[in-house]
Order: C-alpha cells, then structure tokens, then sequence
C-alpha cells in the first residue's frame, strides 16, 4: 500500500502543475497586469506611470509563460507563471496583490468554515441516512411514498430558498437566530445553529434520496432475505445487515468530501455573514487578485487530490476485499 | 470547536440572558456603542493611498489633515481641525517678491500656504510613539513626502507633482533612493522645498503659480499627520508580512483609535484617550436648531465610545437587523424601498407606518454627483462640434427621458441634472434661470422635457430626418458601451434601447467586460457611455474639470473621458479656476455651462439622492457629503435602544413546536401501523379476519 499511495503522490504533481497552468491561462485571457493594476490602483487619477510602477514591484512586468529575451533556463523561469507558480508546491502562498498574507487570511477563515461546514456534514450524514432508513423500514406505506415525493420536491427546490426562507422564518419571524454575523468560540453556537439547520435540511432531499437507492439495493440481497427467513425482526435486518453493507459506498464517498469541507460554503457564508473560506476566492476574482485566486485553486486541487486518496485507503478498511498495489 | 451537542444548551443559555437573536456579545449592552455595517472589506486604510468613500468612513475618525467641513452649515464651509486657522495663500511673483492677494493668476509664479497647529495635540496610544506624544508640524511635512514615495502609489502623487513645489524631483530621488536601499526608508532625510517645517507647530507648503482648490485638499486624510516613527516601526523586516503596516492600521491624532481590523468580519473603533476633545458646533443652517441638532451645541465630543462595523455582504441581512435594531442607520436597497418610503399626496417622500411606528427617522439630501450619458467626441457619428453633430446630440439629449429613468429604476432617488453642477456647489443655478434649454421648457414653475418632436426635427436638421441618413437613406445605428451586461441590467438596457427607438434610431448595446470597457475608453473606441463623478471637494472646478481638453482620456489619460475639446471652454476653464467665488466666477461658469449644453458632449442624467434611516435613539443626524469624519457628532441613547431591542426581539417559540408537532402527528400513526403488522401471526391475522 505504502508503494501505491507514493505512486498516487507522486501523480498529484503534474496534476497540479496542470490546475496551476489552467489558472494561469484562464485567469490572464480575462485580464491582463494592467487590468489588475489599474483595479489596485482605484478609478481616480491613475497614471500610466503608476500602473508601470505597480507591475514592476509585484513582478507582473515579466512575460506570461515565456521570456524570449532571456536565455537558456532563464526562458521559463523569469516569468510570471514560474515566479508565482513555484512557491505553491511549498505552500508558501505569499501575500495577496494588495500585500496581505494569504496563508494568514487562510488559517483564519477557516475555521467559521470548519464550524458550518463539519456539523453539516456530519449532522446532515446522520439525518439522511436516518430519513433514508425510516422510508425502508416503512416500505410501500404510505410514509414511503410522501416521503419520496418530499424529498424530490425539496431536492428540486434551489439552494438559495433554503438560506433565504430559513432565515427569514427563523431569524427575522420567530426570531431565534442572529439574521447573520459571528463570534469566535463557544459564542459561534449562536450564529452556525440556523445555517448548519438549514445545510442539512436543504441536503436531505438529494441525500436521503441517494440512500435509500443503495439501501434498497442492499435490500434486496440474498442476504437480507435469510436473514428475514430466520426470523430476524425488521430493526434488526435494518441496522445489522443493511445499514452496515449499505455503509461502504457512503463513507468512501464521505471521505472523499471530507477535506474539501473546509473550503466553506460561498453563499451561506455570505448570507449568514459568516468570515469563513466561502466567500475568499469569489472576492479575489471580483478584485483580479491573481495571488489569491491562485493559491485558494492549488489548495482546492491538493485537497481534492487528497480526498481521493483517502478514499482509495478506506475502501480497504471497510472491504476487505480490496487490496492497493 | 465545542462538540456539537452542546450546541442547544449553548443556545438556552444565551437566551436566558436577552434576546436570542442578539448578534453582538452580552458585555456590550447598554454600551455608547454605535453598530453599522460595511460591504467590501476597505483596500487601503493608508492616508497617503486611501481614495474610496468606504475607507474614508474609517480613515476620517482617525486622521485629522489641518481643515475639516463645518458639520452643519451650508454650503460646505471649510474650518480649522489641527489647525489655528484656515489658511489664506501668499502670492509671489517670480522673482519672489510678495503680491496683493487680488493679483492675477498670470502673474503669481508661487502660492505659500502657512498653516499654524493648536498645541497640545497628541497621537493615540501607539508602542512607536513615545507617551503622549504630541502633534507637530513636522509630522504634517513628513506626509507631504511620503504622497511622493514610490512604494505607495499614492493616486494624487500625478496630481500634487504639479502643484507642490520640489515633489516631483522628490519623487525621483526616492525611486532612486528605493532601489539603491531595501527596506525603509527615512524620508527626514530627503528635503522637500515645496513642503517644510518653519517651527514646531507651523509648516509652509509651496504651490506653483495660484491653485485656489488646494486648500480643499487639506481637509482630505492625503494631508493627514504621519509621524516618521510610525513610518519606522512599520517599515520593520517582518511587518509587512504580518499585515502589520500603515495599510492596515491607522494611527491617529482624531477622536478614535482603530483597536480590530478583520476585513472579513468586523472593524472596531475605539475612543481615543489621548484625544483632547472639542466642542460640538454651537451654529448650522436655519432649521437645525428646531431639528434638534444644536441640542448638543458646545458640549465636549465625541459622544460615543466605540464604532463597531460588521461585515454585511448582502442587502438583505443588513436590513432586516436595521429593522429588529442591531444597526443604528441603514440606507434603502431598492428591495426594501416600498417597505420603507412612500410618495405622500402631495408628491412629497414619506416613510410608511411600519418605519413610523418604530421611531425611524428619514434624512435625504442630493449626493455631489453627476451621472451623464457621454458621447466619444473623437467619434466620426456622435462626436464633434460641428453644427450638425451637435444637433444629433441635441435631439438625444431630448428622447433620453431621465425623469422616467429615475422613477423606474432609481425609486424616485435623484433630480435631474440641467447641467454639469450638481446642487450645493457654487456655480449650480436653482429655478428657472437654471434650466437647460436645450431640453427644457419652464412651464407651470417647473422644467418640461420638450417634446420628441423637437428632438425629430433636431434630427432632420442633423441629417437624419426620420433616424436615416438623408443622402444615402440608411438607418442611423448606434452604439452604447458598457460593462453593465448581467441579467439585472436587462431591463435598463431594454429601456434604453426604446428611448432611441422614439427617434428610429437603432440602439445596440456592446457589452463587455469591465477591463475591455476601460480599454475601449483609454483607447477611445467607445461611442455612447455611462459615466458619473463624486466630488472631491465642493468646487465648480471639481466638475467642470471633467469637459477641460487637456484632461481628455485619450492622449493624456485624465478624466475627461468624452474627450472633449472646445478652445473657448478651455480657455473659460483656466479662468474660471482660479478665480474666487463671487458674481464674475457665476458668470464664467454660466457661459462655461451654456456652452457645454448647447455642445451635449454629455447628455446630463441626474444628481442622486441619499436616504439615510436611522432610529430615534441615534441624534445629531445629518448627512454631510463633504465631512467623513462624522462619527464624533454622533449621540445615541443606549437605554432607548436596549428597550427598543427588547421589545422588538421577543422570540416566538409557537412556530416551531408547531412544526416538530406536526412531524410527530405523521410519524405517530406510521409507527402504530408499523408497531401492527410486526406483532401481527397468522394467528391474530385469521382471528382478525
């Protein structure tokens, strides 16, 4: 196992080189050093010379990928995409464009994050599958059958609806919720309860729904009938033999989700006024900070990367069958 | 993190101590706290840097430059802040000698500009600075300088180069000095002609030939005090890197101190002990003493403790906290305009009842703004001042209905504009004499758009009777140039679109970016434009500047970006500004004005106005567009408010048990149906059978 995940280490470079290189290009065919600049300067009384001045220091002077005027390894590497490319594989992100540390920026904001994100999933991973086996254990009742028809409409229902109407009912009718904002430590209880609700009530529709898919293919194995022919109650069928089997697919798909939580939720945290990761990346793109923009993509791409192969690892812990080589 | 079960017991206990919505901590209650809000986190808090109105807003509790706005009095008054007295400029010629004050400006070669400080004048608690450490000029001086160095960029650097003596040359020998040495760099050592020290509470600055709009600039944070010990400690290895630098952390003589800056979540201001205090102004405008607003009149500010700004990224959240009382003021976003105002019988704005009955209060005022529809003057279609473009100008100018426009998509919120000028300033006419006649008539009292048919034979007369061409007969198609190309945009293009249909001409929107938008206006590929100006200072020549031919956007990069040049203009300009406030100045500026409408190198939209609400616990409201350092005017009744929230914030628990009560009554009868069929046998099924 150990030759297999260096392998899929060793993978994740060019990967990544590749997500750097797709960044670059995407983020530099919509603007230009001079765009960046002139938005970092302000609209008011910019002059070509200070837009000058502004790309020399930042190093946005350079050519984009290569630099014809120099000569041997100097043709890749005096460039913008060398120069602001490399440090990344040493997570050394460095500051954004208008000289704040992005590292910083990002150690703190993950936790609000973290306090929305980690209770929702876990919250929101408990209740569907409890919805899921609920609508099993009342199989062609007609809980089942409401219950299905709940939870197509609420997954058809946009995300949007959930925050607005979740915090118009809770927070600005009954009044039990701060409408948005944050405190650190244990006064966040306050301001994550309603956003982490509505997480997981607007997840329920698509969770439970996928569920109880691999829970009644679970259902229908030989296994569950003998269990059921010798006489086995229907609780116990539930969460001895189905729950279990129908376990394997959930947790290697929670896994692989799992280190992308604390990259936050945009709109949530935008609603709920919450200083988490969320809204980090949108507001660079919004301010062409390139620096940003650039360092929250790699960072989303490491943990990607190492969602799948954590995923990888926990298929042999909950199959044995499954062997990495 | 606290494990997640605690999450409910957390949330009984907090709502054991007040109301359970409360977003702000439970020590803060009853607190001479004032709660707003911002929606972009500040770029730069910088004084030699910072030119965005959402930085000002901290900046100026902060900083104190030498002037400020008399909070009250209108039109805007400059009065002394550090300073003993507004200053008045000294002329000389050049050969140096000194000149009468009513010289012309064609024969001043040097303005000096002495300011003299109050004494005992201390800077915030800072570890730089020694204890009580006192304001003196030299601070004043060291910033002049630092508006040259090339590591800040600071936006008025270009402008400021041209004016104050020695500053461009300084410029140069810091860039210099900046590549020769990494690190900080000691500005004491590099003199600056234009700009010293004469003793410790008087500094002269030194202005090329007669620049009357300087002393405006005064009032504004660029000409804040810097002492070079923060300089210093700031320019420490490793600050930079921990975001500790002047960017980040005002440090000030002003009334408060900036003690939390987290861009993303809250920025907190602190009363400043250091702070000697000064009287709330004992005289405004007639009305302000009815209004309550002298009330206060000679007592000691700042009234507040502490400024607390959260970050509030959408509308809506902001408002609905305005509304339960955790923000103390709130604009009005068009989503909440009909909550909020209503038009009375009368036409007159009002506040509805649910506002009413909660106390609030409605303060509008007319912004010192202009947004205009400009032509491309280098266009070979719209631009020109030949008669027949000038026509075509014209008879768009007339089927643009912007009264229609800011009743549709402003609310209401704006006059429109007749000339450049917007309200407030000298220059602006009110009434009759006012109008632009191009457009208007005055009729009933009050300005009548004339009718399209005026703008059809404008049309005709410019060679396109019936919107085509009279030689060739095609049809007049034109171009409108934005960045404005999201689907809430649509309708406003949409409308557009029709108001040049009214004289069959073809309107077609290009959108694009907003980089390629600024593109097109550098490179002056543009046609038609949206466009508009904040003031800087409440001077005619802050506006009019915006239409002066050297400023053109293409060639010389300035801010006039209809590129228009008119040498009769031009020529009125230079005279206009130079010249002080007085009957001969309103005459200029009148031909300046009938000029610029009978050009139409704009078509002139609308001056916006500001709604402001605030609650009845807050006092001393009044809006000043010129003033950002308003925050120490500001009184609230904290026992006011705590009784308002209290009363405002009562949690209603009925709906939810409602909701988990319904669920139950679902779940119940499924469970018994459930609990049925498991005890059900053959047996009991027969029998039941």
């Amino acid at each position: 196992m150990t030759a297999y995940l260096l392998r899929r280490l060793l993978y994740a470079v060019p990967i990544l080189i590749g997500v750097n290189l797709l960044t670059f290009a995407l983020f530099f065919l919509v603007n230009t050093p001079d765009d960046m600049a002139r938005l970092h300067l302000g609209v008011k009384r910019v002059t070509p010379e200070a837009v000058v001045k502004w790309k020399a220091e930042r190093g946005y002077d350079k050519p984009l990928l290569v630099n014809a005027g120099a000569a041997g390894l100097a043709k890749v590497s005096d460039t913008i995409f060398f120069e602001k490319s490399l440090a990344m594989f040493a997570f050394e992100f460095g500051a954004s464009d208008d000289g704040r540390d992005i590292a910083e920026a990002i150690r703190t904001r993950m936790w609000p994050s973290l306090a929305i994100a980690l209770p929702t999933f876990v919250i929101g991973l408990l209740v569907n599958i409890t919805v899921a086996l609920i609508l099993l254990f009342f199989r062609r009742t007609y809980v089942e059958w409401t219950g299905v028809v709940a939870l197509v409409a609420m997954m058809s229902v946009s995300g949007l609806f959930y925050i607005i109407g979740g915090q118009f009912l809770f927070a600005k009718v009954w009044q039990l919720a701060p409408i948005s904002g944050y405190q650190d430590g244990i006064n966040a209880a306050r301001f994550v309860w309603l956003p982490i609700l509505i997480g997981v009530v607007g997840g329920i529709g698509a969770g439970a729904r996928w569920y109880r898919t691999l829970f009644l293919e679970e259902a229908g194995k030989d296994y569950v009938r003998t269990a059921r022919a010798k006489g086995l109650t229907e609780t116990r069928v539930l969460f001895r033999h189905i729950l279990k089997n129908g376990m394997v697919p959930i947790l290697t798909g929670a896994v692989a989700v799992f280190p992308l939580l604390f990259m936050g939720s945009l709109i949530m945290e935008s609603f709920f006024g919450i200083p988490g990761l969320g809204s980090y990346t949108i507001d660079a793109i919004n301010a062409q900070d390139f620096a940003i923009v650039r360092a929250m993509v790699f960072l989303g791409a490491v943990l990607y990367i190492a969602g799948l192969i954590l995923t990888d690892v926990s298929y042999t812990l909950v199959d044995p069958r499954v062997r990495l080589q | 993190m606290r494990p997640v079960f605690l999450y409910p017991l957390l949330f009984l206990l907090s709502a054991c101590s007040g109301p359970v919505n409360n977003p702000y901590p439970a020590a803060e209650r009853g607190q001479q706290i004032l709660y707003s809000a911002f929606s972009e986190r500040p770029k730069h808090l910088d004084p030699a840097r910072s030119y965005a109105s959402n930085e000002t807003v901290f900046l100026g509790q902060v900083y104190e430059p030498p002037l400020q706005y008399h909070y009250l009095k209108r039109p805007y008054e400059l009065i002394p802040l550090t300073a003993l007295a507004v200053p008045k400029p000294l002329y000389f010629d050049a050969a140096g000698k000194a000149l009468a004050p009513d010289t012309p400006a064609a024969g001043i070669a040097e303005s000096v500009y002495e300011i003299h400080l109050r004494p005992g004048i201390r800077y915030q608690p800072h570890a730089a600075l020694a204890a009580s450490r006192e304001l003196t000029a030299d601070d004043y001086v060291y910033q002049i300088k630092r508006l040259a160095h090339p590591a800040l960029h600071s936006p008025i650097y270009g402008l400021m180069a041209d004016y104050i003596v020695g500053l461009r040359d300084l410029g140069s020998e810091l860039d210099m000095a900046a590549k020769r040495q990494k690190g900080w760099l000691d500005l004491r050592r590099f003199p600056l002609a234009g700009a010293v020290a004469v003793d410790r509470y008087t500094y002269r600055i030194r202005i090329k030939g007669k620049y009357p709009q300087f002393v405006y600039w005064l009032a504004m944070p660029f000409f804040a005090p810097v002492p070079w010990e923060i300089d210093a400690w700031y320019g420490r290895p490793g600050m930079a890197e921990n975001n500790q630098t002047l960017d980040v952390w005002p440090v000030g003589t002003g009334p408060y101190m900036m003690t939390v800056h987290q861009p993303n979540r809250q920025i907190r201001l602190v009363r400043n002990p250091n702070f000697r205090g000064e009287p709330y102004p004992a005289d405004g405008e007639p009305g302000d003493r009815a209004a309550g607003l002298l009330a206060d009149a000679g007592k000691t500010m700042p009234f507040i403790d502490q400024a607390v700004y959260s970050m509030e990224s959408e509308t809506i959240p902001y408002w609905n906290k305005f509304l339960q009382g955790w923000y103390d003021a709130s604009g009005i976003s068009s989503d909440s305009f009909d909550q909020a105002v209503r038009t009375g019988t009368g036409g007159e704005t009002e506040l509805t009842p649910e506002m009413l009955e909660k106390g609030i209060a409605l303060k509008t005022s007319v912004a010192a703004t202009s947004f205009y529809t400009g032509f491309n003057m280098l266009d070979p279609v719209v631009g020109g001042l030949d008669e027949k473009h000038r026509k075509l100008r014209q008879a768009l100018a007339i089927a643009l209905d912007v009264e229609e426009y800011i009743a549709i998509f402003a609310n209401g919120r704006g006059i429109p504009a007749q000339g450049p000028l917007p309200p407030g300033l000298f220059g602006y006419r009110d009434g009759k004499a006012g109008i632009n006649p191009v457009v208007y008539d005055w009729v009933d009292g009050k300005p009548k758009r004339k009718a399209v048919a005026e703008a059809k034979r404008l049309l005709a007369e410019a060679g396109w009777p019936g919107g085509r061409d009279a030689v060739t007969g095609k049809p007049l198609v034109l171009n409108f140039d934005t960045a404005a190309r999201g689907p809430d945009d649509k309708a406003r293009l949409d409308w557009l679109r029709k108001q040049f249909k009214k004289l069959d001409i073809e309107l077609v929107i290009r959108g694009t970016d907003y980089n390629r938008f600024q593109d097109k206006m550098r490179e002056g590929t543009e046609q038609i434009f949206e466009w508009g100006w904040n003031a800087d200072y409440p001077d005619p020549e802050n506006f009019l500047f915006l239409l002066y031919g050297p400023n053109r956007k293409v060639g010389s990069g300035g801010e006039n970006v209809a590129n228009y040049v008119n040498p009769e203009f031009d020529r009125l300009f230079v005279q206009m500004k130079d010249m002080a406030n007085g009957p001969g100045r309103q005459e200029v500026i009148d031909r300046m004005v009938t000029m610029l409408r009978a050009d139409s190198p704009w078509l002139f939209g609308f001056h916006p106005k500001d709604y402001v609400l605030h609650h009845a616990w807050l006092q001393n409201v009044k809006p000043n567009l010129m003033a950002n350092n308003g925050l120490k005017y500001r009184r609230i009744d904290p026992v006011a408010r705590e009784t308002a929230r209290a009363a405002w914030n009562r949690p209603h628990w009925a709906g939810p048990l409602l909701a988990v009560l319904v669920l139950i009554l679902v779940l119940v009868p499924a469970w018994r149906a459930y609990r049925r069929s498991q005890e059900a046998t053959v047996f009991n099924e027969g029998r039941a059978r």
